[in-house]
Order: structure tokens, then sequence, then C-alpha cells
């Protein structure tokens, strides 16, 4: 492997204080690592842990999940919930071999700039050292609505979930 | 049985499978003479002789209906997958593991030399001489073969397009007769085939639609194995007792049979309508319901859970996202 190993990472942030939070880091030029792809969502809870399953298997080597912190959600508590399914997400990670720390829970209020850009840098140097995770990148291109997208309903989304040829 | 050459062709085929499947096609009862009135059975190993080359020598597309059950952990499997794909017009992927994985896909948690490894030379097997099976060996007569494992098993749909998916370990035998009804009914022009890869013999709800037990507010401070409880309320929710029941994810069709029998779900009829990987769905399950915002005691909560990976892809894993742990898929 060479040293110019360049970790891929998505980025889920909640459009309250993760997603400010980050907004403001770029408009105050605060320099991080440019690994992170970011998806913004209304709320830390809206994460299904299918969202970083998907990352993970296409491609991903890490996903940060950003959201408000205790106590300060927008939704009440709903960034509780994303807790807990990060802290059990993490346990079934484990389960599969898969590095935990490939997958970052982060509590960053809308004035934490500053906060936003410094984890993120120190999260991709920690999955730079993880090394590349090597799981679907082979898949070949993999399509936008792979998947996720249940426009048809007459069909049933097993289909969806399991069409992805595995390479031999 | 009757030889017909104007009746449909009908066949059944086991890969990586138990027999559990056949068994529950037994199970029928008199609805198995249905099968035998309206179609001829051409190929069916587990009921009848045929040969590899006797289905090879059949015309392209020449059997209506192929049952296949099984995942596809060799290349015989995937030969007789691809096989039975060219020869049948409607390919069923029938039960857990064709369509999912089920238990013989909870080897990929493995890589293959190590399940070789634990088969042949652990403790518990007498090989002093290290014998291993060889896939080619030459005899006398000419070269042996067995079939040589894939590095993954993998569900019927990764190795072949699949018409229908019927869920189940192994599927109930009324929804098996519902299906050879619905069928037949095709045949008389009754009845119309579902859309393409649709799920046939189970329903679009979960099991927790089934299920006859009370439900209230689950508020879970400890997840506990059933056996540790004493007494098991019969009438309650078994998940608000505290015991990791997979009901919520898992979908509906046979009844909540487990639970009103007073055990856990354990989700063997796979994913609910809707559901793309089984595992995240229950992740999201159980911590909704988890009754704590620490994550220390969120923590001591989730200690309840032994196997997480184990619970949450007993039967999905080679059908998830994933489809193996990292140590199987590097090796693959």
């Amino acid at each position: 492997m060479t040293d110019k190993f360049e970790p891929t990472i998505i980025g889920f942030t909640c459009n309250w204080c993760s997603y400010r939070a980050a907004d403001l880091a770029g408009t105050a030029r605060m320099k991080y690592a440019p690994n992170v792809r970011l998806i913004r969502m209304m709320c830390s809870g809206r994460l299904d842990p299918t969202f970083v399953l998907r990352a993970l298997s296409n491609g991903a080597d890490g996903v940060m999940i950003t959201g408000c912190h205790p106590g300060e959600c927008h939704y009440v508590e709903q960034n509780y919930k994303a807790l807990r399914r990060y802290l059990l997400l993490k346990r079934v990670l484990k389960g599969m071999g898969i590095e935990p720390e490939r997958v970052k829970l982060v509590w960053a209020s809308a004035a934490e700039g500053a906060r936003f850009a410094s984890e993120t840098t120190l999260f991709v140097e920690e999955v730079r050292k993880l090394g590349p995770l090597n799981w679907g990148k082979d898949h070949g291109p993999q399509t936008m609505d792979d998947g996720l997208s249940h426009g048809d309903t007459s069909q049933s989304s097993i289909v969806d979930g399991q069409k992805e040829e595995v390479p031999a | 049985m009757t030889v017909n050459g104007n009746k449909p062709k009908f066949a059944m085929y086991w890969a990586a499978s138990c027999g559990g499947c056949e068994i529950a096609v037994l199970n029928t009862h008199e609805t198995i003479l249905d099968v035998d009135a309206n179609f001829e059975v051409v190929f069916w190993p587990i009921a009848m002789d045929a040969k590899y080359k006797d289905v090879e020598a059949m015309e392209d597309g020449s059997i209506l209906l192929t049952l296949f059950n099984g995942g596809i952990r060799n290349d015989e499997n995937e030969h007789l997958a691809k096989l039975m794909r060219r020869k049948s017009k409607i390919l069923v992927a029938f039960g857990s593991c064709a369509s999912e994985g089920c238990i013989p896909g909870l080897a990929n948690f493995s890589p293959v030399s190590e399940i070789v490894q634990t088969a042949f030379n652990t403790i518990t097997t007498d090989n002093p001489n290290q014998i291993y099976p060889r896939t080619s060996y030459d005899v006398p007569e000419g070269e042996l073969h067995i079939p040589t494992l894939s590095p993954l098993l993998r569900p019927l749909d990764q190795v072949v397009d699949v018409d229908y998916y019927m869920p189940g370990c192994p599927p109930e035998s009324h929804q098996i007769a519902a299906v050879i009804d619905l069928v037949i009914k095709v045949l008389k022009g009754e009845a119309q085939l579902p859309p393409k890869g649709a799920v046939i013999g189970a329903g679009n709800s979960t099991v927790c639609d089934e299920c006859p037990r009370t439900r209230n507010v689950k508020l879970i401070k400890e997840f506990k194995r059933i056996q540790d409880i004493a007494p098991v309320d019969p009438t309650l929710c078994l998940l608000e007792q505290g015991i990791p029941c997979n009901g919520l994810a898992t979908r509906s069709g046979c009844n909540a049979r487990c639970p009103q029998a007073g055990a856990q779900c354990i989700g063997c009829y796979g994913p609910a309508e809707g559901v793309i990987d089984y595992g995240s769905r229950l992740i999201t399950a159980f911590s909704s319901v988890i009754d704590a915002n620490e994550p220390e005691e969120i923590e001591r909560i989730l200690d309840g859970i032994p196997d997480p990976a184990g619970q949450m892809y007993r039967f999905n894993l080679a059908g998830s996202l994933m489809k193996a742990s990292k140590s199987a898929w590097e090796n693959k």
C-alpha cells in the first residue's frame, strides 16, 4: 500500500446544527481534510443504519454522523435515537469484523465550525490509519437509484436490496 | 408418476440447504397430489431419479415452474442454478436460503479456509494424517471431481435472474399450498401471475401485525435471554419483556408462529416489505425502544445482546448490504 491512501468518507449532517457548523467552517475559511462528502438530512434521527451500510458497501472507507448536542435537538430528542443506533451499529460492525472506528458520531452546534473542522480532520487521519475498506469498489458503476429508490411499489424491496451482483 | 407430454413441467432442486423446504412441500398433504395431477414432475432429486444430463438435454424454457431452494455454495450449485434458469420459464427462489442465504449464509462470517479447517481439523475431528479433501483426484478410470466451495455463499439472485421469492425457513405449508393453487389457477386462465420480482406466499406487513400478544409502550431497561425470565408473560409482547424478538423487521406470513408458541421471532421470513437491509431495520427498531439516553447506560443495556451481528443477520447475512464479514469478503 502506498502512503497516499486518501480515505473516502461520507458525512451525514443534520440541517439545524452540524450542517450549519460545516457551513460556518467553510465561510470562515477554516482548513480541513477534503475527504468528506456531506449529505444533509433534517435530523441525525433520520439516519437509518441502512445509509451507513450502503455507503460502506459501495466503497466508502468511513462514515461520519453529526448532529446537535444532546438536549439541543431541533426535534427534541431524536439525536438520542441516533446515539443508540450508532452504539448498536458499532457492535454489529464489530461482529462482522469491520473496525467500528470507521463510523464516528460527532456533536457540533451551529457555532462550532472549528470543532467540525478539527473533528473531520481527526477522523480522516484515523480512517487513513485503518486503511481502505475495499468493499464494493469492484462493483462497477452504481446508479443513483440502486436499491434506495422505491418508485415502483409493485415490486418488492427484497429485490432492490439484493440485486447487486457479487463478482466471483 | 404419470408421464404426460401435454402437462406443464415442474422441477424442484436443492442447492446448499437442509432439506427442510422439501419436507415443507410434502407437508402440504393432499395438495401434493394436485401437483402431480396438473404437472409433469421432470426433476426433483429428493422425490425421483433423474440425472443432470436429462435436464441438460431438455429444451431451454421447457420447464414451466422450478422451485429452487438452497444457497449457492459451490460450483455444482452454480451450474445447476444457471441450468435451471435456462430451462425454466418461472424460477422461484424458494425458502430463506435461496432468497437471502439463511443459516448456511452465516458461513459468510468466516473465510472458506477457516470453514474447511473447522470441518477437518478441530478437536472434535479425528484427522491425525491431516487429510483434506481435494477437488480432483486421479484414479485408474480417469479423473474424479468433487464440487469446489465458493468463497462466499450467495442467494440465488446473486447468480441468476429470479422471477419470484418465497421466504421462510421453511416456507409455511399452507403458503406453499396457496402458491400451488395460484399457479394451477393461472394455468387454467383463472388468475394472473404477480409482477416479476414479487415476494409470493407471504404477507406484506410484519410478524408483529399477526402477533396476538398485547402491545403497550416499549421501554426497555434490560435485554434478557428468554430462558432467564421466569415466568414469561404468555400474553404480553415479548420485546416489552426485554426478549430481543425480531418480529418488528420480519415479513409476515407465518401467523407469528414462534411468538404464539412462546418463543421470540428469529426472522426466518426475511425483511418486511420496504426493508432494504434487515439488520439495519432491526438496529433501528431495537434502538428506538431502549429506555436510556446516557452512553454508559445504553451500552449496559446493549450488553444484553451477546451476539449483535448474529442477532441482526441470522437469516440474512448473505443477502444483506455487506453480504459477509470483512475477513470473508477480503478472501473472496
